[in-house]
């Protein structure tokens, strides 16, 4: 489907995780390497609490920005049952990294519709892989919720076709620029992140699969 | 926004689309900028505002902005304007006339059309306006392009006089992508010229320059037929070929990598013999245009085969999940097998934020019976959803009043004791529903207007308005007093309350009386957007478990700080069976505002104990 050199990567979440700042740091890190990059969502109420998926694309030449449905090689779930919403949009047998948290929305509170009783176990049974971590409590225990998209970003780091420093660089870069006090919180959010990755059950490196995919 | 700096010429950046018009606007040495915020057409000013050396203003609607650009651009000054598809619609007034003026400095007007409804009441195709004002259309497929036919749109303007449109989607406007910038040029203003047969309109001066448009009309078709934006991209399979502009181009470009394709950039007038050419190289022409068949209906009537809305739909996006599996069948070929089906997970629509003072006005409104409420454009339409069901209509900016009016001055027999109420908010007021509150006091209306004033944009992410007393650059300006206001357009004073949507009790005794009252009522709600820093977060709130009886009155709130944690089926006295509902408040996003205090009747909201370790809710 995909140009053989292109790399998708689908990162899902809901309004006001920071899921759209993660895919764009994501993405000035494959631009430092010199890669084509085009990175897309659609998000005009994601502020509301709306679902937003973001969509990263990077290699020699990129055309279109959207992913198509079957074949992101990678799917980073900021929450529980959003993975499971988009876990289509990976090639067979693709990599999905999981935040197990769940945030709940009011139509569930109020009883309209159920929440997935085990997301993680649907999204095992289409044959994907699967590498699950509560995000979200790793930020709580650093002591800043807020902290979450920079733990999905430490996850990410051992799975893409460069080096994790080249994307740890990107992101210091931004805060450094822009929230210095919150340099060194970033930091250490990133590799608790990747350290929580890479304790998860199947954990293995992908980074040669995608280095081919 | 404060400045920025600048990134000089030859930096290669990550912009999106909107970032890119910004960046060539400056470049382009435009002096004047002016807009109404909607998405996704709200960073290209939000942005031109940050740069030095250009007048930038937030409009009050998207017709002034033109009217501004309009004016700059008559003074001989570069100017720009952007807008939202639906902005048009309220601008076009303007701009059907401006076509028969032209203008000096050059004028672009940059369109975002929401192919695909992210955030807008409908979707339209704006290059129809092309062809409705006699004006050439750009079509930008990524942000590299959106900044080069930024730039070229001014140099153009300027060398026909004639105001270009640059019409953009959301998936040009808000995809990020690499941008090689340049050099600010400055453009000095040439200065007004006294010319009444030109810039006066009356119907002799009109008159004679339609005439002139016409004749404007051949050289842009000239034009356009000798544009290097409309480029063929040859390809060796000629079973079919395409004709293909905006972000369908990439699409179509990736998608069937070995076949022909005609890129529209200049599309409007479209390079008819160009195509004609074209079509005769390949077996089949197709057309991939989002939304309407224009080219495909232009290229029919001038006699050239096509295929287009016959085998692509006219809504939304068309994407490579589209195309290929349409050319396939045309061509008779296998159909790429159909992806894993997506699993079956809850919607999740937008809600009100945590603390929204809106929050307080639906619960209250959905308390009320026996009323119709007209909607309006703005944060608060999603007062139509669970769990308030608190709004009837939405149609356009500022049409709550209108058709509150209508619906009281049309209701029918078995409407003849309802309450009509307009929900508004003071952006969208004082953008087109001032007009319609005084067509209410006019002609003797009974409706009761909720003015929901948060001194903000919110919906767009905050932008200030004449209601927030800053300007775009959050500098101190002039703040409208809606009281004041609504007093000049004819309320009775008496009949005007401004009221804190945080006190529920208040709240509800002021709507429940001024519906009553067969005339014009206001009713001013005071506190700011959450998202602004006018907002002051307060102490947050817990539930003592061992207190909630499971009423669900808070759930009825709607906030998302709330949530169920458990149901329970009960039987009351009276022998009815309820659901009780056990809920938790999460104390990490609460800010405090005491809405859902307020409906508990055990007293079990108290506010949170914060030495203990922050709680996320667990289901």
């Amino acid at each position: 489907m995909s140009d053989q050199n292109i790399t998708n990567i689908l990162v899902v979440g809901i309004g006001g995780q920071g899921v759209m700042t993660a895919t764009e740091i994501l993405a000035e890190a494959a631009i430092a390497l010199g890669h084509d990059a085009k990175k897309t969502e659609v998000a005009g109420m994601a502020q509301r609490g709306g679902v937003v998926s973001s969509h990263l694309r990077f290699g020699s030449k990129v055309l279109s920005p959207q992913i198509m449905a079957g074949t992101a090689d990678l799917l980073v779930g900021f929450e529980s049952a959003e993975s499971l919403r988009w876990c289509h949009y990976l090639r067979p047998g693709g990599l999905v990294l999981m935040n197990t948290a769940r945030l709940v929305p009011p139509v569930v509170d109020l009883g309209l519709y159920d929440y997935p009783d085990d997301p993680l176990a649907e999204i095992r049974a289409r044959d994907y892989r699967v590498h699950a971590f509560d995000a979200m409590a790793i930020a709580l225990e650093l002591g800043d919720v807020r902290l979450g998209n920079t733990v999905m970003l430490g996850a990410m780091a051992d799975h893409l076709p460069f080096p994790a420093e080249v994307l740890l660089d990107s992101i210091l870069k931004r805060f450094g620029a822009r929230k210095p006090h919150m340099v060194e919180a970033n930091r250490k959010a990133f590799e608790a992140g990747r350290e929580a990755e890479k304790a998860t059950d199947t954990a293995t490196s992908h980074k040669k699969e995608l280095e081919t995919a | 926004m404060a400045a920025i700096m600048i990134p000089p010429a030859n930096s290669r950046l990550l912009l999106s689309g909107n970032e890119a018009v910004a960046r060539a606007v400056w470049e382009s040495g435009c002096r004047v900028a002016a807009a109404y915020p909607g998405t996704p057409s709200t960073e290209m000013l939000e942005v031109i505002s940050t740069y030095p050396d250009i007048y930038s203003e937030w409009s009050v609607n998207e017709k002034v902005s033109l009217e501004v650009a309009i004016g700059a651009a008559f003074a001989g000054s570069r100017s720009f304007c952007c807008m939202k598809h639906v902005g048009m619609n309220v601008a076009s007034d303007a701009l059907m006339t401006l076509t028969l003026t032209g203008v000096v400095g050059g004028l672009v007007i940059a369109i975002a059309d929401d192919v695909g409804l992210s955030s807008s009441q409908n979707e339209q195709d704006s290059r129809y306006w092309g062809r409705f004002a006699h004006l050439p259309v750009l079509e930008p497929a990524d942000s590299q392009e959106a900044y080069e036919m930024t730039k070229l749109g001014f140099d153009f303007s300027e060398k026909f006089q004639v105001p270009v449109i640059l019409r953009m989607t959301t998936r040009i406007n808000h995809v990020k992508a690499l941008v090689t910038v340049g050099e600010r040029v400055a453009h000095a203003a040439a200065g007004f010229k006294k010319e009444p047969a030109r810039w006066v309109m009356t119907p002799a001066g009109a008159g004679k320059r339609i005439p002139l448009m016409f004749e404007r009309d051949k050289v842009l078709r000239a034009e356009s037929e000798a544009s290097s934006l409309n480029l063929i991209d040859g390809g060796l399979d000629k079973r079919v070929g395409f004709v293909a502009s905006g972000p369908a181009w990439m699409h179509v470009r990736e998608s069937f990598p070995d076949a022909p394709v005609l890129k529209l950039g200049f599309s409007c007038p479209i390079p008819l013999e160009k195509i004609r050419a074209f079509a005769a190289t390949v077996e089949k022409l197709v057309v991939v245009e989002e939304v309407e068949p224009l080219v495909e209906s232009e290229l029919k009537a001038a006699g050239i085969a096509c295929i287009g809305k016959e085998i692509l739909p006219r809504q939304g996006e068309l994407a490579p999940n589209v195309l290929k599996p349409a050319i396939a069948r045309l061509l008779g070929d296998p159909v790429p097998e159909s992806i894993a089906a997506p699993a079956q997970v809850f919607p999740r629509p937008p809600t009100m934020c945590v603390a929204c003072p809106h929050l307080g006005v639906y619960y209250t409104l959905a308390q009320i019976k026996n009323i119709t409420i007209a909607g309006d454009i703005g944060c608060y339409t999603l007062g139509a959803g669970h769990p308030w069901n608190a709004l009837d209509t939405t149609i356009s900016m500022g049409a709550s009043m209108g058709i509150a009016l209508g619906l009281d001055k049309g209701r029918g027999e078995s409407d003849k004791d309802k309450r009509i109420v307009a929900v508004i908010g003071d952006s969208t007021f004082l953008h087109m529903g001032m007009q319609g509150l005084l067509d209410i006091v006019y002609n003797g209306g009974n409706v009761t207007v909720l003015l929901l004033d948060n001194r903000a944009v919110g919906m767009t992410g905050g932008q200030p308005n004449p209601g927030t007393g800053r300007d775009i650059h959050g500098a101190d300006a002039p703040r409208v007093d809606f009281a004041k206001l609504v007093e000049s357009l004819g309320v009775k004073k008496e009949r005007i309350h401004v009221v804190d949507p945080y006190q529920l009790p208040v709240l509800f005794k002021t709507i429940r009386d001024e519906i009553k009252i067969p005339s014009v009522s206001v009713i001013i709600t005071d506190q700011p957007c959450v998202l602004v820093d006018d907002y002051k977060k307060q102490k947050p709130y817990e539930v003592l478990d061992d207190k909630c009886t499971g009423c669900g009155n808070c759930v009825d709130v709607g906030c998302p700080a709330i949530h169920v944690t458990r149901r329970e089926k009960a039987v009351k006295p009276s022998g009815k069976e309820v659901e009780l509902q056990f809920v938790r408040i999460e104390t990490t996003v609460c800010t405090g505002c005491g809405l859902c205090v307020q409906p508990c009747a055990p007293d079990a909201i108290v506010h949170a104990d914060l030495t203990k370790p922050m709680r996320l809710v667990r289901h």
